[in-house]
């Protein structure tokens, strides 16, 4: 753990009890079970606006607390260990920075109060494949009326049956893979000619592809510069990338402490499996690696904490090295709880279908390897 | 501390810092056999840095050292290294500054201070310590060289072996088995003795790199008087125990070298070559090598964590060491094979001037890493101490 202010250690253990008592992974379970419900509920959503999370990125002058990206990961990561569902993420941290990022003054006061609030709900449309690759944005965006007309498609938006505002990439100028020539739109997902397709994922949460045809949108629908939209997509992703490392060290650390209590409560063989060397030098090296993400995790907020200029290498470092963990823990949840691990009714199946989803969300391991391989120079 | 200490120290450093010594590197082992002004300056900076005490500056004084605090001590070694050179005490007195001389300042009669520590601090005695055993390598506590007492003395008999420096050492501490009929750990003690005598044998063991300083050493009715035993009869269990603690903190705080360790990306970029995209010619080692700088970041990030939360005080720094000694491992070895990798047909040299000196050293120091995971408690033996007394799983190992 970091090196906490006596606030965020507050806010952290504010948030742990919270999601334990009020949020805990059967309320999860319950709602998976619950046919036709929305990913999230209400209830949740409204604590969470109730207890300031929606404004700890946004600036006082806006209503918000302005604590930094380190606290709202603090409070990610206790959401993470009880799989709490709720746009969050993609709108408080996510959608909040491209507005504080690349908003002007008027985008800003017209939208950061009401994601504050709860009435506008924000998520990034980045992906149009099946994987997540920002330069080869081919939705297109053209001039029209002084304002644009956005035509193509988005896949696997997050929160994207629930959203009501998308921030979108479009291709303004140039081909798929130039890395000139994106723009970052803020359309409402209620405008002429938008269309959404829930999808049915694995982790039961709320994802929708998007098709935009001919969606006209005024001028002032534009975040950032024209054409020069990928950087301040790359830093808006940094932030929801390190974010959902946080979340992801949440969910494999409780994936972590429940395997370790059950390697010492089952028996076999007469004593706790937990003393079979086999299963304890596992579990030594799967804590070592928690140690270790947990380091990469809160280097990379506390860089965009501090407008550091390796935020984006360490974002990457953070994504993959959280990936990397997260992927063998619930792994050898499954693994080390033996058959049990493999039935419904207990709770590893959850943790490691959310574990796939969370992996694909802003760029999977391979995309973080080579980018930040390519930040190094090589 | 003040800005003064610094100042003061390194004023003195550059008066007496020996003209011939500015800027050559030395090595751990000493000048060897350099030209004899080199041998001069090193003997002369030895002297001084003795007369001072600085050659282990937190000791007291009376027993060699200058009754400095840690912090101080650490501005010593920083201004001396930025000098150009190194301290060379700890390095002369084998494992006498790091390891003995501190658990003897704490199990030691005054008797045994006031005899052995002024030779310590001062480099003039090197001390070597015989631990393993051919069949007491990580269970050292399975140890069988006996030591019997007969009158005035302790007479040894057994086999060490990985005794560093043993052949160059004046003396020695030993773990013995003093009462072979108690429980394993019960009956060890903790034995001094002089390295001078005829029925002492070292024999320098050759490893897979090369020359190394590490002998067999074999007792065949090698004497200890009976006061150099160190701590209780039958306790050195307790005594070994500390010292291997002072073994860890000497590895987790082990001097800058003056190597500079150059960027693997860097020699990758310059032996294997960036394709027309920019990224390295070799896809699949590209991949492999941002993973392991990735494992390097992550095991420099949480030094950095957990020093930064010790000095919030909200951790225990012991319990953290054993994950560092692994990832250190992982990490060195993992980056001596990349290097190799990397260097291609020109990693394989043994010997010879169609090989870089670079290239020599990498392939003498990929083979070194592989004994990181096997000294100081093997990778396996940190695993256990991981399971057992951080996750609190029952002991899976069986003691006798």
């Amino acid at each position: 753990m970091a090196a906490l202010t006596e606030e965020q250690t507050l806010i952290r253990e504010q948030a742990s009890a919270w999601a334990l008592k009020e949020s805990p992974v059967s309320q999860f379970r319950a709602l998976r079970d619950a046919s036709g419900s929305a990913g999230f509920e209400q209830a949740t959503w409204d604590a969470m606006i109730e207890m300031g999370w929606t404004g700890i990125l946004v600036p006082e002058e806006y209503g918000g607390s302005d604590l930094g990206i380190l606290t709202f990961g603090l409070v990610l990561e206790q959401l993470g260990r009880q799989l709490t569902a709720s746009p969050l993420l993609p709108s408080a941290l996510a959608g909040a920075s491209a507005l504080l990022l690349g908003g002007s003054a008027a985008q800003k006061e017209a939208m950061l109060p009401n994601i504050i609030d709860g009435t506008a709900i924000l998520t990034l449309a980045v992906d149009e494949g099946t994987h997540h690759r920002p330069e080869s944005t081919a939705l297109e965006a053209r001039a029209s009326d002084g304002g644009f007309t956005l035509s193509g498609s988005k896949a696997s938006v997050a929160e994207g049956s629930a959203a009501t505002h998308f921030v979108i990439a479009a291709r303004t100028a140039g081909t798929p893979g130039d890395h000139e020539g994106i723009s970052l739109f803020l359309v409402a997902a209620d405008s002429a000619g938008i269309s959404r397709t829930a999808l049915n994922v694995l982790d039961s949460r709320d994802y929708a592809n998007i098709l935009l045809d001919d969606v006209h949108v005024d001028a002032d629908a534009l975040l950032g510069s024209l054409n020069g939209g990928l950087p301040l997509l790359q830093q808006v992703l940094d932030r929801a990338r390190a974010g959902i490392a946080a979340e992801m060290l949440g969910t494999a650390s409780q994936a972590f402490d429940m395997t370790l209590d059950y390697l010492k409560t089952r028996e076999q063989f007469g004593k706790v499996i937990g003393s079979f060397q086999g299963l304890g030098h596992r579990a030594a090296g799967l804590f070592s690696a928690m140690e270790q993400t947990r380091s990469c995790v809160e280097a990379a907020l506390q860089a965009i904490d501090a407008d550091a200029d390796n935020s984006a290498e360490l974002a990457s470092l953070a994504k993959c090295r959280a990936g990397q963990f997260l992927y063998n823990m619930t792994n050898e949840l499954i693994q080390m709880h033996g058959g049990i691990g493999m039935t419904d009714e207990f709770d590893a199946g959850l943790y490691l279908k959310r574990a796939r989803a969370l992996e694909a969300s802003y760029g999977n391991r391979s995309y973080h390897r080579d980018r930040y391989a390519r930040l190094l120079g090589f | 501390m003040s800005d003064g200490f610094r100042t003061s120290v390194k004023a003195w450093v550059a008066e007496n810092l020996p003209e011939a010594l500015k800027g050559v590197d030395i090595g751990m082992y000493g000048p060897g056999s350099r030209e004899p002004e080199i041998l001069e300056a090193f003997e002369l900076w030895r002297q001084r840095l003795a007369e001072k005490g600085w050659g282990a500056p937190t000791w007291p004084e009376a027993y060699g050292g200058a009754g400095l605090t840690g912090a101080e001590a650490k501005v010593i070694g920083r201004e001396i290294h930025a000098a150009g050179s190194m301290n060379p005490i700890p390095f002369l007195a084998g494992m006498g500054v790091t390891m003995v001389g501190p658990t003897l300042m704490e199990y030691g009669t005054e008797e045994q201070k006031a005899r052995h520590l002024p030779g310590m601090a001062s480099g003039a005695v090197r001390w070597c310590l015989g631990l393993s055993e051919p069949n007491a390598g990580s269970d050292l506590a399975s140890l069988a060289t006996r030591a019997v007492r007969e009158g005035d003395h302790w007479i040894l008999n057994g086999q060490k072996t990985w005794t560093s420096g043993a052949n160059k050492s004046q003396w020695c501490g030993a773990l013995v088995r003093t009462d072979p009929d108690a429980a394993k750990r019960d009956g060890i003690s903790f034995l001094m003795l002089p390295m001078d005598q005829q029925s002492i044998e070292t024999r320098p063991i050759r490893l897979i790199a090369g020359e190394s300083p590490f002998c067999e050493t074999f007792f065949n009715n090698a004497q200890a008087g009976a006061d150099d035993m160190l701590g209780e009869l039958n306790d050195g269990w307790s005594v070994i125990k500390r010292l291997l603690q002072h073994e860890r903190a000497s590895q987790t705080s082990a001097p800058p070298t003056s190597n500079k360790v150059e960027p693997l990306q860097e020699l990758a970029r310059n032996y294997i070559g960036l394709g027309p995209d920019g990224t390295l010619a070799d896809s699949d080692l590209r991949s492999r090598l941002a993973d392991h700088l990735m494992d390097a970041a992550a095991h420099t990030l949480t030094i950095g964590r957990i020093m930064a939360e010790a000095k919030g005080g909200n951790v225990e720094v012991s319990a953290t060491a054993s994950i560092l000694k692994n990832s250190a491992t992982d990490v060195a070895q993992d980056r001596s094979e990349l290097l190799l990798e990397i260097m291609g047909n020109q990693g394989l040299g043994w010997e010879g001037t169609e090989f870089s000196g670079g290239e020599l050293h990498s392939v003498r120091e990929w083979l070194g890493t592989k004994a990181m995971s096997i000294y100081g408690g093997s990778y396996e033996v940190q695993k256990n101490i991981i399971a057992k007394n951080i996750l609190g799983l029952p002991e899976t190992t069986q003691k006798g």
